[in-house]
């Protein structure tokens, strides 16, 4: 087997011309209003919210603060549509529905995959070609269960929740959406979605989808805002079931408020990702997996491959390899298709990258980044790895949510499962090993819910995506997923 | 030729069962059991707070060995428990007569049900896996399998009313798919918790597997609803306590199974049981050359 050498970059990085994505494809309107009962009507709170481009800080648009009355207003239209046409509605035409959803997404997959670079700031690569795609797969999937569900293994008569309340984060904004909203109208229940603060955009634009494709209206409904209408929205009476994909502070909140209600709960939550690499690992493919483990989407996934675990033996190979891999990463403007690391999504989120770093060198790990340029306006942060990690620092325990790896060494199996399984998550975990055997026992007795092995962040409609322990209850996607809209 | 004295009878004491073991509470406190007629019974332990997480101690270091085991092997130890519950009918009838004030043919009939809801589980513990796991068929080269694996530990609160045959039905169901239990016993009639516990002892199942308390629910619900070691919370016997207990659990995010209607004669209750107490993990790997 030959190797990739990377070497060292004795003349600087590689120029590439500028290859910008056109940004003319998206029309962006100065102002948006709420998105209820199939029309975009105006909010009665008086507030709202800017929504800037984290790449330059410009705004990108002004969008409704939804207050407890619009909040209302959009349950209304919910449930009205849940009893007058949704439940009624033989499965195979809900499908249809779903179908032409996907169909539209693809459609205006290039406008959506822009938008999204716009306002959440990752590289138009991955929104083009994972985001987007993805979004419309899920549609598509779903569409045909909505007229399968008795065979889904549930039961012989499933039957839907009513109205449910949908809480995303912004780091796959319209992914998120998505992987919400697909699988609740499949299952027969009509939805009020709160898209993050930050990130409003494709889901407003999502909302003039489920125009264009003639969704009665009420069956979905869009009430942005930031963390009070959050509150209001899972709060809500009439939400007969609450799905939220955030940190894990939240939905400790949120099972709290829901305790004693009856009211169906699903979480997807934070997590700290352990990446083992074994020294026997197709080194390779192990370099670029650690790299997608952390810093696809500039490391805002729960599911990050946050906490690199080696085998000591290999750790001297293989951490200069990974830093010359490191070294070819092109930082900057997310539209810019030959862009690997966007700009991060928000000023808080800088903050926080920053402090936990912070943290971690005063705790006595050291932190190296490549020599890279970080633009002038926007929110940046190289990407970062720290060695002489111990587990009790902050940076191998909290979850950083941005492209900061944090490398510990193992000598054994054993102690390679101890040290993933040592932390409150249970989301996600890698396993590098060209040995089958070692690599099924390692994958058994991790206690995480997604486990890549020789790959990493893989998502796909029909496998499902869900934590263990404090990473939340419930699947995402698959037949296992469709149990959190049924009843 | 002098009188032989009456035999006086030897009673029994009923004690905790804890990591295999039968301790009094570590308290020193008991609390006097009645028959639905008031006559009183027994004096059973009245575990404290201290027993509580002695309990989950144990079934954490349990869990391992017993989620490791194969399923099959699990379910012939499930079985065992119904062989030796068999042997000990009289016992348990005689229990659950002077606990729920019925007569001698029903409550043979509820030992049966007990006895039966053991095999059944046995025979669900290598079937779970079929019915609630398998491929995935993903876009992509890869293999993508999901599978059920056990919660953890899960702490279990036993109906009120049914001391055996519901006792049975609350317990089996978490610890066939290779779940712990700390199991909080009926308040007011745990005799019947203790006598499964000294089956359980005599069926090959590893100590730590299944922890019975009895005591006071209001005592003992809460540090166990909140301990950071329990991974999901089984609330059937919460009563009043349900809405706080589930609050707490949502400290550490526990699966909780909340109280709902529940038919114990049901023969066939289903997976309804296990799949809270289950999480589904995805395995990738790519396919290619």
């Amino acid at each position: 087997m030959t190797t990739l050498e990377y070497g060292p970059l004795d003349d600087g990085p590689l120029e590439y011309a500028p290859a910008p994505e056109a940004r003319s494809i998206v029309a962006i309107r100065p102002s948006y209003d709420l998105f209820i009962d199939g029309e975009f009507t105006e909010a009665k709170s008086e507030e709202r919210i800017v929504t800037v481009n984290p790449a330059d800080e410009q705004p990108l648009a002004e969008v409704a603060a939804a207050g407890e009355a619009d909040v209302d207003r959009a349950f209304t239209a919910a449930r009205r549509a849940y009893e007058g046409v949704w439940s009624r509605l033989p499965g195979a035409e809900r499908g249809k529905y779903l179908f032409r959803i996907a169909r539209i997404i693809q459609e205006r997959a290039r406008e959506l995959a822009v938008l999204e670079s716009l306002d959440n700031g990752k590289p138009i690569k991955e929104t083009r070609d994972v985001d987007v795609p993805l979004a419309a797969a899920h549609f598509f999937y779903h569409a045909g269960w909505a007229d399968k569900l008795a065979h889904a293994g549930l039961g012989p008569s499933p039957r839907p929740l009513g109205v449910v309340a949908q809480v995303i984060p912004w780091n796959f904004p319209l992914l998120m959406l998505a992987w919400k909203i697909a699988p609740a109208l499949a299952c027969g229940n009509t939805v009020v979605l709160k898209p993050a603060e930050t990130t409003p955009l494709t889901a407003l634009v999502f909302a003039e989808i489920c125009q264009e494709a003639d969704l009665p209206p009420g069956v979905v409904n869009i009430v942005t805002g930031a963390g009070d209408t959050g509150r209001a929205v899972v709060a809500h009476p009439e939400a007969d079931k609450i799905a939220f994909t955030g940190s894990t502070e939240v939905g400790r909140e949120i099972a709290r408020a829901v305790a004693g209600t009856g009211r169906r709960l699903t979480l997807e939550l934070g997590g700290k990702g352990a990446n083992i690499v074994y020294d026997d690992a197709p080194l390779d493919q192990a370099v670029e997996g650690i790299v997608t483990g952390i810093f696809f989407n500039q490391g805002h996934v729960c599911c990050a491959g946050s906490r690199l675990l080696v085998q000591e033996s290999l750790a001297e190979e293989l951490l200069p390899r990974l830093r010359a891999r490191i070294e070819r990463l092109r930082l900057g403007d997310p539209l810019d298709k030959n862009t690997d690391i966007g700009a991060i999504n928000s000023a808080a989120q800088l903050a926080r990258i920053r402090e936990l770093a912070e943290a971690g060198a005063n705790e006595g790990a050291e932190p190296w980044s490549p020599a890279c340029a970080i633009p002038e306006r926007g929110y940046w942060y190289p990407p970062t790895v720290f060695t002489g990690v111990a587990q009790s620092h902050r940076i191998a325990r909290e979850e950083i949510f941005g492209p900061v790896l944090s490398v510990l060494t193992f000598r054994t199996p054993e102690e390679a499962v101890t040290k993933a399984n040592n932390t409150p998550y249970g989301l996600s975990a890698g396993v590098w090993t060209e040995k089958g055997s070692r690599m099924l026992w390692t994958a058994a007795r991790l206690r995480a819910g997604v486990v890549w092995c020789n790959t990493f962040n893989q998502f796909d409609p029909a496998s499902p995506f869900g934590g263990y322990k404090e990473s939340g209850y419930g699947r995402e996607g698959g037949r296992h997923g469709l149990e959190a809209y049924l009843g | 030729m002098a009188d032989t004295p009456a035999r006086i009878a030897v009673r029994r004491t009923y004690k905790l069962y804890i990591g295999g073991a039968f301790p009094r509470s570590e308290s020193g406190r008991s609390y006097p059991v009645t028959s639905s007629r008031g006559t009183h019974l027994a004096n059973a332990a009245r575990a404290s707070r201290k027993d509580v997480r002695d309990a989950v101690v144990a079934a954490r270091k349990a869990f391992p060995g017993w989620s490791g085991r194969t399923a099959y092997n699990r379910g012939q130890i499930l079985y065992r428990v119904a062989e030796m519950m068999e042997g000990r009918r009289a016992q348990f009838a005689a229990e659950v007569m002077a606990a729920e004030g019925i007569g001698r043919p029903r409550a043979d009939a509820v030992v049966s049900a007990a006895i039966d809801r053991w095999v059944y589980y046995a025979g669900w513990a290598d079937k779970i896996t079929h019915v609630l796991g398998g491929a995935n068929p993903v876009s992509g080269p890869y293999l993508n399998l999901s599978e059920p694996e056990p919660t953890g530990v899960v702490g279990v609160l036993a109906p009120a009313g049914s001391p055996l045959l519901g006792l049975v039905s609350v317990l089996a169901p978490v610890i066939t798919t290779g779940n712990t239990a700390v199991v909080l016993a009926d308040e007011h009639a745990p005799l019947p918790a203790i006598t499964l516990a000294e089956a359980l002892a005599t069926s090959d199942l590893p100590p730590g597997v299944a922890n019975i308390l009895t005591g006071h629910l209001t005592e003992l619900a809460p540090p166990l609803a909140a301990h950071a070691d329990v991974n999901a919370l089984d609330l059937t016997g919460a009563g009043d306590l349900s809405r706080a207990l589930e609050e707490s659990a949502a400290g550490t995010l526990k699966r909780v199974l909340r109280p709902g209607p529940a038919d114990w004669t049901d023969p066939d209750p289903g997976t309804a049981r296990m799949r809270p107490f289950l999480e589904i993990k995805t395995v990738w790997h790519p396919t290619g050359t």
